[in-house]
């Protein structure tokens, strides 16, 4: 079961003064469950690329199978593809707009053509998920800030039970705190309930913290296609193409230049850290694999899902 | 001379219902007194909501302070006759650049504003071919804004702030849209400005990365001056800043994380090469220590 796309190709305005080839011979596997990152500078094809996952944009050509049926042959059931991959656009908030944010929330499951109780009950669990806190729920989505905005929006999606969640920029204009918060949540979704998750990103650290593989696209193009560790090691490309690679990635480069021995392919604080003391040949007081093993799993601020909750979402 | 100078600012806003009766009155901005003088660089922090853009509003004279006073280059910001020089002083640019750009061709949206001023027109021609090189467009003079990157675009707008000559420029997240080259070119195309042309500069982002190099820090929480100080004395305060929301640059928790491992590592370490020199001396250290065992 997997998104897979094979030698897609996607131009915008065919045939006038404005043609773009958008998307050039994008042959891609993204297999259940994995977390995966999407990089690459502003016009790279990035939002183009993820719009075609669920079938808002129909590419040119090339195909696209979702669960190994190709979505663009005649009579192929889209209204389901769009139940199972949910899209989270760039600041969704813009899209609130019902009277409050239960109501918002619904809007997804009611056109699913399920029942009031139903949709309430999705509506309930996805607040949960995205750790809205309840005195919000019968306010204006107007009335909140900026982040509990986002995670409004972001239940709306959740709500319709997506198997694949896709993300445009989710943190962009939130704080860090909001933008730590968000992720983790994201995180912690993906372990309880082995969904999906496509992320697209700007910040190369929080892409570097919570991807297992990230696909970097260049003019359309799909540059990379591999684990952080080995995509950062390219980070001299990666500048030439507008990115850049962790700011620890730089730092562990300029330690080796100096003759410190370090892995210079490691791409988290805790990671160059432990390579740093390594090296250096101290005496290690920092965490165990255990302790950093439980930090990474931690569950977000906004607390952990109820069994129950849980046992309905899988 | 001070450029900026808020003073006791306070700003409410009044709440309406649905009919557009005031229910009740909401105050972004609390007791506020920021200071920023001529040519200095300074940065304002804070989570989402705590009054930053409402403060740098104030800045231009969008919005006027509910009470308090702003000063710009010595102007009171609410007295109405000092408006076109109290926004000729202060060029603002916003997050989105899609936002601010109006012209079919980049030199024609960098001339709107001179044009507005009642500028000559040869005189702005040659402001437009100043503040395009200024930023480092001039090559995309021709070229249609909307086929730039998002970096680009902002430089563009950058452009259109500066051919109005502010003395001031108070960016509002202007990196947020950005990819890392694109972030990367606004705030070089900004630390030029202010090398050559002086201009006083008013950064507000979630970036901390950014605001390194900046004069002073401010750090504000519900409407209120929470930090404020030199980026050293800001970022060496690890767990305040996470009570304000806010975080430290990357290398910046790489040095305390080494600190807390038994590294003899100073407080606040800013920059990426601070840290390696700090870490290179150890190495240096460890090898004279063994020369000195083997001799």
């Amino acid at each position: 079961m997997s998104i897979r796309l094979e030698h897609l190709n996607y131009i915008y305005s065919p045939k006038t003064a404005y043609e773009k080839h958008a998307l050039k011979d994008i042959c891609l596997e993204i297999p259940d469950g994995e977390f995966v990152g999407i990089i690459g500078h502003t016009g790279s094809g990035k939002s183009t690329l993820i719009q075609h996952f669920n079938g808002l944009i129909k590419a040119t050509d090339g195909k696209l199978f979702y669960n190994e049926e190709n979505i663009y042959e005649p009579g192929y059931n889209m209204k389901n593809l769009r139940n199972e991959v949910g899209l989270v656009f760039q600041y969704p908030e813009h899209q609130l707009f019902e009277i409050d944010v239960m109501t918002d929330v619904c809007f997804g499951p009611k056109n699913q053509g399920l029942s009031t109780e139903e949709c309430k009950e999705r509506a309930l669990i996805a607040l949960e998920l995205v750790g809205l806190k309840e005195k919000y729920y019968h306010s204006s989505p107007f009335e909140l800030s900026g982040g509990q905005k986002r995670r409004a929006a972001i239940a709306g999606v959740l709500a319709m039970r997506p198997k694949v969640l896709v993300l445009d920029e989710p943190t962009a204009g939130l704080d860090p705190k909001g933008r730590d918060d968000i992720l983790d949540q994201v995180a912690y979704l993906h372990k309880q309930t082995g969904m999906t998750v496509i992320l697209v990103s700007h910040s190369m650290e929080d892409i570097a913290r919570y991807a297992d593989r990230i696909i970097v696209m260049n003019h359309g193009e799909v540059m990379y296609n591999d684990a952080p560790r080995a995509v950062f090691a390219h980070y001299r490309e990666l500048e030439q193409a507008g990115l850049a690679a962790p700011q620890v990635t730089y730092i562990m480069h300029d330690l080796k230049e100096r003759g410190l021995p370090v892995d210079i392919s490691v791409t988290t604080v805790s990671e160059a850290a432990d390579e740093i003391m390594k090296a250096l040949g101290g005496k290690d007081l920092g965490n165990t694999a255990a302790e950093n093993r439980a930090l990474r799993n931690r569950t977000p601020e906004a607390g952990a899902l109820s069994n129950k909750t849980l046992e309905k979402i899988r | 001379m001070s450029m900026i100078q808020a003073e006791k600012l306070v700003f409410e806003y009044e709440k309406r219902d649905e009919d557009g009766n005031v229910v009740g009155t909401s105050r972004a901005i609390d007791g506020v007194d920021i200071d920023a003088r001529e040519g200095q660089f300074v940065a304002v922090l804070g989570h989402n909501g705590s009054g930053k853009s409402t403060f740098a509003k104030h800045l231009n004279a969008i919005l006027v302070p509910t009470d308090g006073t702003v000063w710009v280059d010595g102007r009171n910001t609410k007295e109405p006759e000092e408006l076109w020089h109290v926004r000729q002083a202060a060029g603002m640019v916003f997050q989105n650049p899609d936002n601010q750009i109006i012209g079919t061709v980049v030199e024609e949206d960098v001339g709107f504003g001179p044009e507005n001023l009642g500028v000559p027109t040869d005189e702005i021609w040659q402001r437009v071919e100043e503040s395009l090189k200024a930023v480092g467009m001039i090559s995309y003079r021709h070229h249609s804004p909307n086929k730039l990157s998002g970096g680009q675009k902002q430089r563009v707008a950058i452009a259109g702030v500066v051919a109005m000559e502010p003395k001031c420029i108070v960016l509002d997240e202007p990196t947020a849209m950005l990819d890392p080259v694109g972030r990367k070119e606004v705030l070089k195309t900004v630390q030029r400005l202010r090398e050559e042309k002086k201009v006083t500069v008013i950064l507000i982002t979630h970036y901390m990365e950014e605001v390194v190099d900046a004069d002073k820090i401010y750090v504000m929480d519900h409407g209120k001056v929470a930090m404020e100080g030199t980026p050293k004395e800001i970022f060496s305060q690890v767990e305040k800043l996470k009570e304000y929301r806010l975080d430290v640059p990357q290398v910046t928790i790489l040095a305390d994380e080494l600190k807390r491992r038994g590294l003899d590592i100073p407080a606040g370490i800013l920059q990426k090469e601070e840290l390696a020199d700090c870490i290179s001396s150890m190495i240096l250290q460890d090898n004279s220590q063994r020369t000195e065992m083997d001799g």
